[in-house]
This record gives structure tokens, sequence and C-alpha cells, in this order.
């Protein structure tokens, strides 16, 4: 029997996954797949609380979630495009003109 | 009612002069040249969405199925977003035209972004919210890189993205579980739910509720969650980091009042104590880090650290009296940052060439009515009478003292002392050091100094009659809980 309880211990690992993915890479196209891989596991909790509690506002949050992550991904890959254009590279250890 | 359509009439006004302003930079390309239309026809936009804002109905109404509401509280916002996005596009008008961005979606994204502000002031439910914050932080993306070929805006744009959008994680997963636990994502619910039970006391709801803070501490830019403020600030167009150091700052309190006051208020013990460290942090940090600075974006940044960190203060008192001083607050605060980064950017060159607080050396003596107003903006940022920024500062932390936190109070005037040092330096490197550069010409566009000169007066208005505003704000905020 799967209960919610798996669906939250799911979507907790792939969380977490993201998390220590965008801490640990330095690629950037990586790091943001690593935040939308967030995006989604926060997605498998809405749906899973939505089934649980029988009500649609979890279901709909889920559409808008993947709307906003839709458009991220458009002007993020724009920006991490116009940054390779300029330096050539999209490793984040490069990215060191400004420090205090 | 539950569907009115006149309710987001201020929103539709800005969308549809936001793409009216693209539709004419498609069309008039190479007769415009200047493009002033734009900058005049996103000005009568903001200008109309204002009156429109003003007009709506005074009572409080729900919309959309019971999402969206217009209080006081959410007008007193539009009103404040919509000041600061005119003052700022006065102040841009001609910073991009030098620094040669001089597109027509700069203005466009400015309204954009601005709607995200407007919803979410009034979101009544965690989606609007998360909406709203979502369409302002994407349109600041990308002001933020404008300057395409610059590698300084695209490093900086990266790095505001990736950390933002990795903020918007927590806070998504924190509204996740907070919808979890309450069954509902409508603040109203949430309130009654929790008062229901008698706080939070559901160890899955305080996480959530903790998510939500570090998502929303990103964007006020609150002290563990900083560190994309100064290099995001320095290497975004001068007029993009005056816009994003006041809107977005508003509209994440805006967002975080209604929050937690509103849905949380009645548990009000177990976020207090968070936020309580919060502001402590975001205090010192940022005034002890921003003396060492020596480039003036940088200062102000760490500056708009620490002025996070006094707001802060008055969300920990929670009570009438902090919550109507941080609209005081964040007025006064529109009027005073952008006052700074007008003149900021009067006094650069193209490529953004003296940024350096060196550079002011013997600003009183080439210029006066320049370094006088400077020296306005930075005594009310540090808090000396008669400024907007004094009076602002004294409503905050006599609410913390009203609460029954003096430690808090008492760590806020400590740091406001602090905060005098960065300040008054500008002031004295202005006044009493030979000039190390000789001021060019200076090309000050009319709309920049009516921008000045709003800023200086709305400063000196706040500080010296506070009590007209201190009543408006007072009213807006009886709909909060």
């Amino acid at each position: 029997m799967i209960t919610i309880t798996h669906y939250l211990v799911l979507s907790a690992i792939l969380f977490m996954l993201g998390v220590v993915g965008v801490l640990i890479r330095r690629n950037a196209i990586v790091i943001f797949m690593c935040i939308e891989l967030m995006l989604n596991a926060v997605n498998i909790s809405f749906v899973a609380f939505a089934y649980h509690l029988h009500s649609m506002q979890g279901q709909m949050f889920v559409f808008f979630t993947m709307t906003v992550a839709a458009a991220e991904a458009a002007v993020g890959l724009a920006i991490i495009v116009a940054v390779f254009r300029n330096k050539e590279t999209v490793n984040i250890d490069d990215m060191n003109i400004m420090k205090w | 009612m539950t569907f009115n359509i006149l309710s987001i009439l201020p929103i539709l006004v800005l969308a549809g002069f936001g793409m009216l302003v693209l539709v004419v930079d498609v069309m008039s390309a190479r007769k415009l040249g200047e493009k002033n239309l734009l900058a005049y026809l996103s000005l009568a936009g903001i200008v109309i969405a204002a009156i429109v804002s003003r007009n709506s109905t005074a009572t409080t109404l729900f919309s959309f199925n019971e999402t969206f509401t217009i209080d006081n509280y959410a007008l007193f916002f539009n009103i404040l977003f919509l000041l600061s996005t005119g003052l700022v596009i006065l102040i841009s008008h001609s910073y991009i035209k030098r620094e040669d961005i001089n597109h027509g979606e700069y203005y466009a994204l400015l309204m954009f972004s601005t709607i995200g502000m407007m919803l979410m002031a009034s979101g009544a439910d965690l989606l609007n919210i998360f909406i709203g914050l979502e369409v302002m932080s994407i349109s600041i993306y990308i002001l933020t890189g404008f300057k395409r070929s610059k590698l300084i805006s695209n490093e900086a744009s990266l790095k505001y993205f990736l950390l933002g959008a990795f903020a918007t994680g927590f806070l998504l997963y924190g509204i996740s579980l907070v919808y979890g636990t309450t069954g509902t994502i409508d603040l109203r619910q949430i309130a009654s739910f929790v008062a229901g039970k008698g706080g939070v006391k559901d160890p899955l709801l305080l996480m959530g509720m903790g998510l939500i803070i570090v998502g929303l501490g990103f964007k006020v830019a609150s002290v563990p969650f900083h560190a994309w403020v100064p290099d995001v600030y320095e290497g975004a167009p001068t007029a993009v980091t005056a816009f994003m150091s006041v809107g977005p700052k508003a509209a994440a309190f805006a967002a975080f009042m209604r929050i937690f006051l509103t849905a949380f208020g009645s548990s009000h013990y177990e976020w207090q104590k968070a936020i309580w460290i919060l502001a402590v942090l975001t205090m010192t940090v940022g005034n002890v880090v921003a003396i060492s600075q020596t480039n003036i974006k940088r200062m102000l940044a760490y500056s708009s650290i620490a002025h996070a960190g006094y707001l802060l203060v008055a969300l920990v008192a929670a009570n009438n009296m902090g919550v109507s001083g941080t609209l005081f607050y964040l007025l006064a605060y529109i009027f005073m940052n952008i006052g700074a980064f007008a003149i900021v950017i009067v006094l650069s060159q193209k490529g953004d060439v003296g940024m350096n607080i060196d550079d002011y050396a013997g600003l009183g003596f080439k210029h006066p009515m320049l370094a006088i107003a400077m020296t306005l903006f930075m005594f009310s940022m540090a808090g000396i009478p008669p400024m907007a920024g004094f009076v602002g500062k004294f409503y905050i932390f006599s609410a913390a003292i009203k609460s029954g936190y003096v430690g808090l109070a008492i760590i806020g005037v400590i740091n406001s002392v602090i905060s005098v040092y960065y300040y008054l330096r500008i002031t004295v490197i202005m006044y009493m050091k030979e000039p190390v550069r000789d001021f060019h010409p200076l090309t000050i566009s009319p709309l920049i100094v009516v921008a000045i000169a709003i800023a200086v007066v709305g400063t000196l208005h706040l500080g010296i009659f506070p009590s007209k505003v201190m009543e408006i704000a007072q009213r807006s905020i009886l709909t909060l809980r």
C-alpha cells in the first residue's frame, strides 16, 4: 500500500538532491537543472496533498508552478547564452569579476 | 460578487501600456531614433494606473473567487509601486540612452515587473502571491542583464537568476507544506485553521512557515540570504539597481506582512523569534560591511540590506504602529534611495565610470545643488531629523519598544549610529576634499531633474509633516487581520 508518506518522502528526497546539486555542481546549466528538479519535487508533494485532502487547489498550483518553471527556463537559458557569448564558459567559478 | 474585472483595472492598464510600448517600439524603430515617445507613453501608463487605483472602491473587495483582494492596504502599495516605477522611468530615460541600451523592452519590463508587485500586495491566497513574485522577479532578471554586451551585467544577471530561482524552490516547498497541513492556500482560511488549533504546533506547518521566511527573506535581502545583493546591485545598470532596491523590497514586505499577519497572526510567538534573529543579523552585517566599501553602488547595496533589517524590526513588533511604520518607511525609502541613485547616475560617465566614493571629492564646490541634494538623501538614510528617514526609524523603534522588544530597539539604534559613519563620509568627501577629477560638463536631462526634485520634496515633506501620510498608513493596515 502506497500512502501519502511515501510520496512526501520521495518529494523530500528529490528536493534535497536538487539542493545538494545546486550547492556542489559548477556548471550553470547543471545548476539550473537541479533547480528544476527542486520545483518538480514540490509538484509531487502538491499533487500528493491534493489527492490526500480531496481538494483541487494543489493540482491547480502545479499547473501554475509548471508555467512559472517554463518562463524561468526561457529567461534563464537566455541569460546563460548571453554569458557564454561574452565569456565562452558557463562555469560559475569563473564568474568572479565582482568581489567584496 | 466573486468575479469583478474592474478590481484589477490598474493591472490591466499597466499591462496594456506595456504591450503598447512594445508594439510602438517595433512599428517605429527607425523613425523614432531618440525614443522619447516610449518614456512618455510609459509615464502616461503609470499616471493612468495611479488614477485608476485611487478611484477604486474604498471598501475591501474580494474578487476572482476570493483569491484577489482590493483593500486600503493593497491600494497604498499600488500607489507606492507606481510612484517608484514612475521615478525610475524619469531617471532611466537619459541613462539608457547614454549606455546604448535604449530598447523599448526596458520600459515594458519595468511595467510588467510592477504588475507582479501589485499582484503580490493584493493576493488573498498563496498562489496569487507566488505568481506575483515570479512575474516581478523574472522581469528583473532580464533587466539586470540588460547591458547584454557587458560581462559584468551578464554575470550579475546569472547570479541573480540562479540564486533567485533557488530561493523560489524553498518558497514553493514552504507553500506546499502549509497547504498540506492546513488543507488550503487561502490566507484567511489558514488563519482560521491556525486560530482553531491555538497556534502552530504541527512540525510540518512550522517547517513550511520557516521555508516561506527563507523564500521571502531572499527577496527582501535579509542577511543569511543576502549574498547576491552587492554583486547584483553593482553589475546591474544603475537605473535598474535603483528600481530593484525599492520596488521588489516593498513588494516582498507587502507579501511578508500579509502572510504573517493575516494567516499566521494568531501564532506570532512561533515566527517572531526567527525574524528577531534575521533582523539583528541583517542590520548589523549590512551596516558593518557598508563601512569598508569603496564603490558607491556596493555601499548603497549594503545600506539597502541594513534598511531591510530596520523594516524586519517592525515586523517583529507586529503591532499597528510597527506595520503602519513599515508602510511609511517604505515610502520614505523610495524617495531617498531613488534620489541618491539619480545623483549617482548624473555623476557617472558612459560605461558606468565614476562609481568610486572618492570620485565625489570636491563636488560641493563644483556642483553645489547636486551636493546639497545628495547630502539631504544621505542624512535622511542615516536617520537625522528633520528628514523622512528619521521619522520612519522613530516609528519603527518605538513600535518595537511598545511590543516589549527593548533590546531589539537598542540594537537598531546602535546600528543606526554605525550607519551615520558611512553616510556622512560621502558628505565629508564632497565638501572637505579637493577634487581629484575635473567634473566633465554634466549632461543633465530635464526628466532626471524632475525626479531629483520630487525626491527632495518627498524626503523633506515626509520628514517635516509626517502625520498626514502616517494617518493614511494607519488606515491602510486595518484590513490586515
